[in-house]
């Protein structure tokens, strides 16, 4: 049984385009050449050449010793948050333009929840030279100043989304309203291995080069290329695909996602959406989402913007249904923690998503020999506020 | 006879009106609709709410938000509409998104139609395919009617499958846009119009989206069916309240 996406974009029961037909032939445009643009040496080339001289990959997988001890383990950090930009988000960013370019687009729109993928796709727009607008929620430009400074600084237009919660979910839905309204010049670079196919495949194959790299790391530094264990956090899950994806299909390597616990799971302010959600249609992908009884789709929690999205990538909900992955949610209060505890430990900021992954080891038990890699997803430079006010430094 | 299929025979124009269950006020729902058929529309588009309406532009998507707010659910609608059959006999769609026919449960939602007397579905999000391979027999074994959307966008190889899967007709989409971003026609809608005329579909068409007045719904019947109007009633409804609809229709046509 594989875990990857089949040709029609389906994880198991998850996955697939549902989409209005105004939305049909750019994603089909996208579906049916995807794969032979990605496959393309020139592509290749270009991807990984931006990736190693502009990005700064690969970037390290570190042994934290201090940290290992601690949790009596081995822990491996695979430092993502090293990238240019400050987060994984930047790889797929790079593959997107590129691709977009290749489909002959001359302008970029794009979603962004905290800022972040806002900030990596403004970035390939400046180094490209290509038009770039990107739809943010009215309430999380406000919360998230610097980033909208950013976009900015970097030559994008930054478009409030009003309608709905005026958060991430509205900030798609106004990103699909502009690609429906402009369906022949524009790409849309989708942040997270969400959305219709194929979105989630594609997004996923651009951020495997993380697991790619940590199986040459590994093997380098442990003799063996797979882990025990595979760590990371999960929003929509764009960082968590990358870091799985060369080990999906490899059981003895487990795979741990976690999620947001916000204040609680039954607090009724979280964003757990493998304990809470029942199977929807979000974006144009079925998947796991919160929702009320009626389907109406309800706004998530969490203290770190990039995790709270109503919904997961359809390969997450698979990994959660079928058994393959094993799920953890983790509270503000643990992440926090967490997030203290690798700045004291080891040197490192780590963004409060990344927290959410290392929180784990409090409770979650490895035996001593366990080679447990987290995915480091970003760094905590724009999460300091968020420190500053919850540590009151 | 179904009923949609029974006013598409009929040799005149059809003007189909849109509106969102729940708005303005929580329970307008069945005085709107009594209105619509006195004031002589053909058809008309129950609009089921929804949090995430992304192919709706702004004026649609406040009026679902609001009727949310109302309290508007699928349960409380069904519960509205138990006994429209009593009192009309206009050809009934609903639309909405898939999701909240999902959670309903796709059979019960299809069957509890059926019990109302609802002759048709409009749900833009549910793909073709996906309707082929997994619902096409339960909305048939209820006697529903599934309406897809074509726009200037698509291919006539898929405008043929999806002529081939439709009964009724086909919801002609005027331009590459959402609800009500765009009002008016221009060369290309006239070109969209006339290329689709000459392709001998077996499923007359009705326009929508762009049609707001009298000149609008004469340009795009000029070659199609019918008509859809929906943001433009929508405001009208924001405006006026459920007063003043057969004033509304009457300066359509």
């Amino acid at each position: 049984m594989s875990y990857h996406a089949d040709e029609r974009g389906y994880y198991g029961e998850f996955g697939g385009a549902f989409i209005p037909e105004m939305l049909y032939p750019n994603c089909e445009e996208l579906r049916q050449n995807y794969l032979k643009i990605m496959a393309e040496p020139s592509f290749q080339e270009e991807f990984h050449q931006l990736l190693k001289d502009y990005v700064g990959r690969p970037t390290p997988l570190y042994f934290a010793e201090r940290l290992s001890k601690k949790y009596n383990t081995k822990i491996y950090l695979k430092r993502e948050d090293l990238c240019h930009t400050g987060a994984h988000k930047v790889n797929n960013t790079i593959g997107q333009i590129l691709m977009a370019k290749r489909l002959g687009k001359h302008r970029i729109i794009a979603e962004t929840g905290a800022g972040q993928h806002g900030v990596a796709t403004a970035t390939v727009c400046a180094l490209m030279g290509i038009e770039c607008v990107v739809y943010m929620g009215e309430i999380d430009i406000a919360r998230q100043a610097p980033n909208v400074a950013r976009m900015k600084m970097l030559g994008a237009e930054v478009h409030p989304a009003t309608s709905g919660s005026k958060t991430l979910k509205d900030a798609t839905n106004e990103a699909i309203r502009d690609w429906i309204n402009n369906p022949v010049d524009t790409h849309y670079i989708i942040g997270s291995v969400v959305g219709p196919h194929p979105y989630p495949d594609m997004v996923a194959r651009f951020q495997s080069v993380i697991s790619e790299e940590v199986k040459s790391q590994l093997l380098e530094k442990e003799g063996r290329e797979n882990p025990d264990f595979v760590v990371a956090c999960v929003g929509g899950g764009s960082n968590a695909a990358g870091a799985f994806y060369h080990f999906l299909d490899t059981p003895e390597v487990g795979i741990i996602a976690v999620e947001a616990a916000g204040k609680g799971i039954h607090s009724g302010e979280s964003a757990a959406t493998s304990a809470l959600g029942k199977v929807g249609i979000i974006h144009g992908s079925k998947t796991l989402l919160m929702q009320t009884p009626d389907g109406q789709i309800t706004e998530p929690y969490s203290i770190s913007a990039g995790l709270d999205y109503p919904g997961v990538g359809p390969l997450h909900a698979h990994l959660y249904t079928s058994g393959r992955g094993e799920f953890i949610s983790i509270t503000d209060d643990e992440a926090m923690k967490a997030g203290l505890d690798l700045c004291k430990f080891e040197g490192i900021i780590p963004a409060i998503e990344s927290s959410h992954a290392l929180a784990i080891f409090k409770d979650r038990k490895f035996k001593e020999n366990d080679v447990v890699v987290v995915n480091l997803s970003g760094r905590g430079d724009k999460d300091l506020q968020n420190y500053i006010d919850y540590f009151k430094l | 006879m179904n009923r949609i299929k029974q006013k598409l025979q009929e040799d005149k124009k059809i003007l189909s009106i849109y509106f969102t269950a729940g708005y303005p006020s929580l329970n307008d729902t069945v005085k709107i609709i009594q209105d619509l058929e006195k004031s002589g529309v053909d058809l008309i588009e129950i609009g089921l709410p929804f949090s995430d309406p992304l192919a709706d532009g702004p004026t649609i998507q406040a009026s679902s938000t609001a009727a949310l707010k109302n309290g508007m659910t699928t349960t409380l609608l069904f519960e509205q509409l138990k006994d429209i059959r009593k009192t009309v006999s206009i050809p009934l769609i609903l639309m909405g998104y898939f999701n909240p026919v999902l959670q309903y449960g796709v059979e019960a939602f299809c069957k509890k139609c059926e019990e109302i007397g609802i002759d048709g579905l409009i749900l833009p999000d549910l793909p073709l395919d996906v309707y082929l391979a997994e619902y096409e027999t339960i909305f048939k074994k209820h006697g529903l009617i599934n309406v897809f959307l074509i726009t200037p966008q698509t291919s006539d190889a898929r405008i043929n499958a999806i002529d081939e899967a439709s009964e009724g007709f086909i919801y002609m989409v005027s331009s590459a846009s959402t609800t009500g971003a765009k009002e008016g026609f221009g060369p290309e809608q006239s070109a969209y119009f006339e290329r689709i005329a000459s392709m001998d579909l077996k499923n007359p068409q009705i326009v929508g989206f762009g049609i707001s007045n009298a000149q609008t719904f004469q340009q795009a019947t000029s070659k199609a069916k019918g008509a859809i109007i929906g943001s433009a009633f929508i405001k009208h409804l924001t405006q006026n309240g459920v007063d003043g609809i057969d004033a509304f229709v009457g300066q359509i046509r």
